[in-house]
């Protein structure tokens, strides 16, 4: 029986000829990542575990991207822990404020990730770079430590859900509406333990953008990792911001998927999730009147250059409803620059929002538009749990950038054709 | 291992968020994670739970994001173990390597009433509902697994490693 994409990229790093689903094993890895909230953690149980010296300066990577700028005494002393951890050991890719961003959209733009990679993150979104053609997937600080330490992790062997892709996406329809519809037809726990490869000539038309996207929410159906075949646009996109050398996996002709859905792109619809699920989903012509507080475009889901434009595009030469609160903030530095040149940041702040500078902040409730008691936010991130973005009360609808910037406007939830 | 406690019962899809809210995030101390656990979900559960209770709930238990705070929050709180139907990727590793004792049995989750009485034999994987006087077998970790289980979690494991 052949192997899957996943399969193959993780028998290698184990050094053997075939692995098989279900097996465990022991990986090599090629990048450990860890953030503000995960990382101090982690460095107490790599103390204890006696480890002296990080495995390779080159390949950890340290982000405080959480609660950064620093929103209170508590942060500040976490990232300081970082920074003096970082410093300490050398650690090359620790990057502060003035050139940091999200960690999932940072990584790949700055190179640290390419086809074939395996990358190990204490960060449940690192499945976002399957985008790339490599094996990435989230861990717990102690994992972040062990692989610290030792350059390795252990893994079981994922089986696999095949999602074969054909036509393409019809505008305003966007890689997050995917990824969404995928969601809410096989469940929050639909992919669990397993990878989601994606296949198809279907893939050609997808910007990398849109499967960062598409990948970055693997996880809200439960799977190890999502993965998508390297083609010219993934090769494209490495050489331009990468170095570093890469190995392009195939799955094998016969490759095992315990299932394979078919989806014709051209069918998929605008979506949005409605409270408290991801897998609550609705077509947008199922919406209903839904009444919103609060739009916040951005995260590592939806936060790069393509996200920025698609929201500008709607809400040029508009204004935001009344008492609408428009949070815009882009994924990264050079995200943020890119926009500023392009007079996106323009648009947002007539349309009557504001632009916060790089930061998970109210993604997950941290800092930087939490939501009070009732209130109910449209939000191109990835969770809409209960008290994701503030009060236990308050409720969080997922959406493309596209849906968000038009629901702004109309202060309830809307498609961009309908402003 | 044997402990001994009554049941705190919830739902499918008990997610990160509800065990330990992001706001609490800016540190890791376990007794003031403690001190919040499971506080959207249930707020009377800080005040209820006494060393050695046990939560049971559904399908895809601790999904969600990565953090390691939530079973440690779980754990500091006193509870001696979680029992679900299934656990979520993440949540079951990260137990796994901080010494949070988890089992998975739907059967025994589906019959389960909250503050039943129970005794769990980690080792053995065996479950016993006192109250309603009913025994359930549960599958032991793989031999890989209990390795790390041994060691005491994955910190311990990896000392023996580097030594
Ligand atoms: S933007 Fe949100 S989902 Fe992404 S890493 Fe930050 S907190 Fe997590």
């Amino acid at each position: 029986m052949g192997m899957t994409m996943t399969q193959k990229i993780m028998a290698k790093h184990a050094g053997k000829e075939i692995v098989t689903a279900g097996e465990l094993i022991e990986a090599e890895l090629d990048l450990v990542l860890g953030n503000d909230i995960t990382a101090p953690v982690a460095l107490k149980e790599f103390e204890k575990m006696g480890a002296k010296n990080v495995f390779h300066k080159d390949k950890v990577a340290l982000v405080p991207d959480h609660f950064t700028p620093n929103k209170d005494i508590k942060s500040a002393e976490n990232c300081k822990i970082l920074r003096e951890f970082a410093v300490e050991q050398d650690i090359t890719n620790y990057f502060e404020i003035g050139e940091m961003g999200i960690e999932h959209a940072l990584l790949p733009e700055k190179g640290l990730v390419v086809p074939g990679d395996v990358v190990i993150g204490a960060d449940s979104h690192t499945c976002t770079y399957g985008a790339l053609g490599a094996f990435s997937t989230g861990i717990g600080s102690t994992d972040m430590a062990a692989g610290m330490a030792t350059g390795k992790g252990w893994f079981r062997v994922p089986s696999a859900l095949r999602f074969h892709l054909t036509g393409s996406l019809k505008p305003p329809v966007s890689g997050k509406d995917l990824i969404l519809h995928i969601i809410g037809m096989i469940g929050v726990d639909g992919a669990r333990y397993k990878s989601m490869e994606f296949t198809g000539e279907g893939i050609a038309s997808l910007s990398m953008d849109d499967r960062f996207t598409i990948a970055n929410m693997a996880i809200e159906a439960g799977a190890k990792n999502g993965i998508f075949p390297v083609d010219d646009k993934t090769l494209e996109y490495v050489k331009a911001h990468s170095t570093k050398e890469y190995t392009v996996y195939e799955p094998d002709e016969d490759a095992e998927y315990e299932l394979t859905y078919e989806l014709d792109l051209s069918q998929i619809p605008l979506t949005v999730s409605f409270p408290h699920l991801p897998d609550n989903t609705r077509s947008i012509d199922k919406v209903g009147e839904v009444e919103i507080d609060q739009v916040v475009i951005g995260s590592c889901t939806n936060g790069r250059i393509e996200d920025l434009r698609a929201a500008a595009k709607i809400l040029k030469g508009k204004k935001v409803a009344k008492n609408m609160r428009l949070i815009v903030f882009p994924a990264t530095q050079k995200i943020y620059l890119q926009a500023m040149k392009e007079g996106l940041i323009e648009i947002f702040i007539e349309a009557g929002g504001i632009v916060s500078t790089p930061t998970c902040g109210p993604c997950l409730g941290g800092h930087m538009g939490i939501l009070a008691k009732g209130e109910r936010a449209v939000a191109t991130t990835n969770r809409n749990f209960v008290g994701r973005m503030g009060h236990p009360e308050s409720e969080v609808y997922l959406a493309s950038p596209a849906v968000a910037a038009a629901s702004a406007i109309a202060g309830k939830i809307i498609g961009p054709d309908s402003v | 291992m044997i402990a001994k406690g009554k049941a705190f019962v919830y739902g499918n899809n008990v997610d990160t968020d509800v065990i330990i809210p992001a706001r609490h995030l800016n540190t890791s101390d376990p007794q003031e994670l403690a001190s919040h656990c499971m506080e959207d979900i249930d707020s009377n559960f800080v005040h209820k739970v006494a060393k050695g209770d046990m939560i049971v709930a559904g399908k895809n238990f601790g999904c969600g994001s990565s953090r390691e705070h939530a079973p440690l929050a779980i754990k500091s709180s006193g509870i001696s173990c979680v029992i679900a139907k299934t656990f979520a990727r993440i949540f079951y590793r990260n137990a796994i390597n901080i010494g949070l004792p988890i089992l998975e049995c739907e059967v025994a989750v589906e019959e389960i009433k909250a503050d039943d009485k129970l005794e769990v034999d980690f080792k053995k994987g065996i479950i016993v509902n006192i109250t309603q006087n009913k025994t359930y077998e549960t599958q032991p970790f793989p031999p890989f697994i209990q390795k790390i289980i041994e060691a005491d979690g994955l910190v311990n494991h990896v000392k023996q490693q580097l030594k």
